[in-house]
């Protein structure tokens, strides 16, 4: 089954003419992901790599019938575009643009909730969504691991990847990478309840790192919801506080938002966090050879 | 990006919310010309990016002039928690009847914005926060309305600040939220925010925190930027548009993507515990997913450039960029040094891993770069990284 990305999914491209955008279209359609057209006001009517170009995200839908769009446009265009994805309503809009400012995020955010959450946003400052074997939306290396069992959800990419190499020989139903900015549109917990739900998603990982409290909401949904075992990870012990560690969001400000707090709460909850990525694979590994 | 307190005031000045007047001295003898421009008495207070400076001794009230060299005198220098007092505020002392707290942040944990308000502000707001909750007003901003006057008067009202106060208030408050919005602040705070014996209503403390990632749009941001405070490392780094962050360690890193790197610093801290002097990481720095020859050697450049790093490990994760790539660039980028004087004299532990990792490794084999090593795994190269650092330290 695998979470909200499937083989039946058709992709459209917002920014697909750019450089990133046609890159990593064409990434995509290599791993076999259904992308079906572009977005592009100013280039309407055109093709690029194979694919027609609309003018809007609607009139992309009307015509390819998309239920997924991945946003690549710059920073300060972002905020409109995932706006006009919301208001066409596609049900999946994930946005790769690392470097959107807060306001515009919170404002977007807002928007959607205020009408009806009928879209959901993956990101933004996220690497995307894949789900090995039948699609991937976003830029995911497809070729480093298999389909099966694990769900996985994170806040980074790399360390995404990571795991999913040293998990390849297992495989994953979905791979989520939520994004490393501090407001962000699917969280943990949406992905740990749809895991949950997923009857292919045997097991799942969980990776977090410093900053908010994203982690201890997730430990306290685990602890109520999740019957199925997660596996955690948390980087940043080492980061001193009052410094941005890359990610817009990993910063420890004052005595919040450590690793420290955010590796106990997972464990008071029975989940069993790794010390280090390949200690964390071999976890899963354990627990899915014990099954 | 935070600002100086007086930076923040200037700024809310520009907005039109009143504070008193000031000006900032870096010497004892530009405190004192300070206060002979100033009115009557004057508060000394130090210039840091840090909380608690009253508790710490960091805000003094002088008499005059010649007291008010006497106390800068005492402030700069001063260390508080860890920042160096490099500029004091000499500002007019106001008549004090009332202390309020107010701010506008960004609420991570719901996704939208937050206003805090409360009649009992000043130096001991957190612990009122922790015993009297109730006393401290938490009001969500809808970000697609904003705050008018109505919204201000709400919170303000919801904070309990009394009447005398209110509309002198709720202008401060209306102007903040311009402040917040206009200049794409995650935190705009103002604590206290006073009532004079005469009744007027200012702030005479003030706490903004701006996005960087607006920077964009907001060039004039630019000027905030303290290159006194900036490690000089991490300066020259920005320059490269490298993301880097320097720690105390004796073991440089480098890898791609802010989690790995991150994951690799506590990795190389947890390796470093069980070898003498217990190295640990010097430096975060993620040349991103391109991870190219020219990025590696100016992020080799910079991490060899700091005398305290006793070996570095480079931790790349081949994904969209494949590890033959990555070694390629790595090879290169030994040359780029080499041909710039600067050739790499420091071990080198390297672990590729992902795509096309076994090529990635041929290649670094067959180059037989002085001082590298190659090692298959992330917690074994950490090991080794930490090692090397031990034996060189």
């Amino acid at each position: 089954m695998a979470i909200w990305l499937t083989e039946n999914s058709k992709i459209i491209v917002q920014g697909m003419t750019g450089s990133e955008g046609t890159k990593h279209t064409r990434r995509m359609l290599a791993a076999g992901a259904k992308v079906v057209g572009g977005v592009n006001a100013r280039k309407a009517g055109i093709i690029h790599e194979g694919l027609p170009v609309f003018g809007t995200v609607k009139e992309a839908m009307a015509e390819t019938g998309a239920d997924v769009s991945v946003v690549f446009v710059p920073p300060a265009a972002t905020k409109a575009a995932v706006m006009e994805a919301i208001d066409a309503e596609i049900p999946l809009c994930v946005v790769i643009t690392e470097g959107v400012p807060v306001h515009d995020t919170t404002e977007f955010w807002a928007y959607a909730v205020s009408k009806g959450n009928k879209t959901r946003i993956i990101g933004p400052n996220c690497p995307g969504i894949a789900s090995p074997g039948k699609s991937n939306a976003g830029i995911i290396p497809a070729d480093i691991t298999n389909p099966g069992p694990i769900g996985l959800v994170s806040k980074s990419g790399t360390l995404t990847y990571q795991l999913m190499y040293e998990l390849r020989d297992i495989g994953f139903s979905t791979c989520v990478g939520i994004g490393g900015d501090p407001v962000i549109g699917t969280t943990h917990i949406d992905a740990l309840k749809a895991f949950q739900e997923d009857p292919e998603t045997e097991a799942i990982v969980l990776i977090g790192e410093i900053g908010g409290d994203a982690e201890e909401r997730a430990a306290a949904f685990i602890e109520k919801h999740v019957t199925k075992p997660v596996v955690g990870y948390v980087a940043g012990f080492t980061a001193p506080e009052g410094k941005t560690m890359g990610h817009a969001g990993a910063i420890i400000s004052g005595s919040s938002g450590t690793a420290q707090a955010k590796k106990e709460a997972l464990e008071k909850v029975g989940v069993r966090v790794g010390r280090t990525p390949s200690e964390t694979a071999r976890i899963m590994r354990e627990i899915i050879k014990s099954r | 990006m935070d600002l100086f307190e007086h930076q923040a005031k200037e700024l809310f000045a520009e907005y039109g919310i009143p504070v008193p007047r000031g000006i900032v001295a870096h010497t004892a003898e530009e405190a004192r010309a300070a206060a002979e421009t100033l009115t009557g008495r004057v508060v000394v207070k130090a210039q840091v990016k840090t909380g608690g400076r009253g508790k710490a001794g960091g805000v003094k009230l002088a008499d005059g002039p010649d007291d008010a060299y006497e106390k800068a005198q005492q402030i700069l220098g001063m260390d508080i928690k860890g920042h160096t007092v490099r500029k004091v505020l000499v500002e007019e002392a106001s008549q004090i009847a009332e202390e309020y707290y107010f701010s506008f942040l960004l609420d991570r944990a719901n996704r939208t914005f937050l206003s805090i308000c409360s009649a009992a502000g000043g130096m001991d707001i957190e612990e009122v926060a922790r015993q009297t909750p109730e006393k401290v007003a938490k009001v969500p901003i809808d970000p697609l309305t904003g705050v008018d006057r109505a919204k201000a008067r709400e919170i303000a009202i919801a904070g309990g600040l009394p009447e005398r106060a209110l509309d002198g208030a709720v202008d401060i408050i209306e102007k903040l939220w311009a402040v917040f919005v206009d200049e794409d602040a995650t935190l705009v705070e103002v604590n206290p925010m006073i009532l004079t014996v005469d009744g007027a209503v200012r702030a005479i403390d003030g706490k903004v925190t701006l996005d960087d990632n607006a920077l964009f749009r907001q060039p004039d941001h630019q000027k905030y930027v303290d290159k006194a405070a900036e490690d000089p490392l991490e300066a020259r780094a920005k320059e490269l548009d490298l993301n880097y962050v320097k720690l105390d360690g004796s073991v440089g890193i480098i890898g791609n993507g802010a989690g790995l790197v991150m994951s690799t610093l506590d990795v190389v801290a947890y390796a470093g515990e069980s070898f003498p002097g217990q190295p640990k990481p010097a430096n975060f720095l993620d040349i991103g997913g391109g991870a190219s020859a020219e990025v590696m050697a100016n992020g080799l450049q910079i991490i060899l450039s700091d005398p305290s790093v006793k070996s570095v490990f480079v931790n790349v994760f081949g994904g969209i960029t494949a590890c033959d790539a990555v070694a390629n660039g790595i090879v290169s980028a030994f040359k780029l040094l080499e041909s710039r004087g600067e050739a790499v004299t420091r071990p080198l532990v390297v672990r590729l891993d992902g795509n096309n990792a076994a090529l990635g490794r041929k290649i670094l084999t067959d180059a037989a770069l002085p001082g590298v090593e190659l090692v298959d795994t992330m917690d074994e190269a950490a090991k080794r990284a930490a090692e090397l650092a031990a034996v060189g330290a």
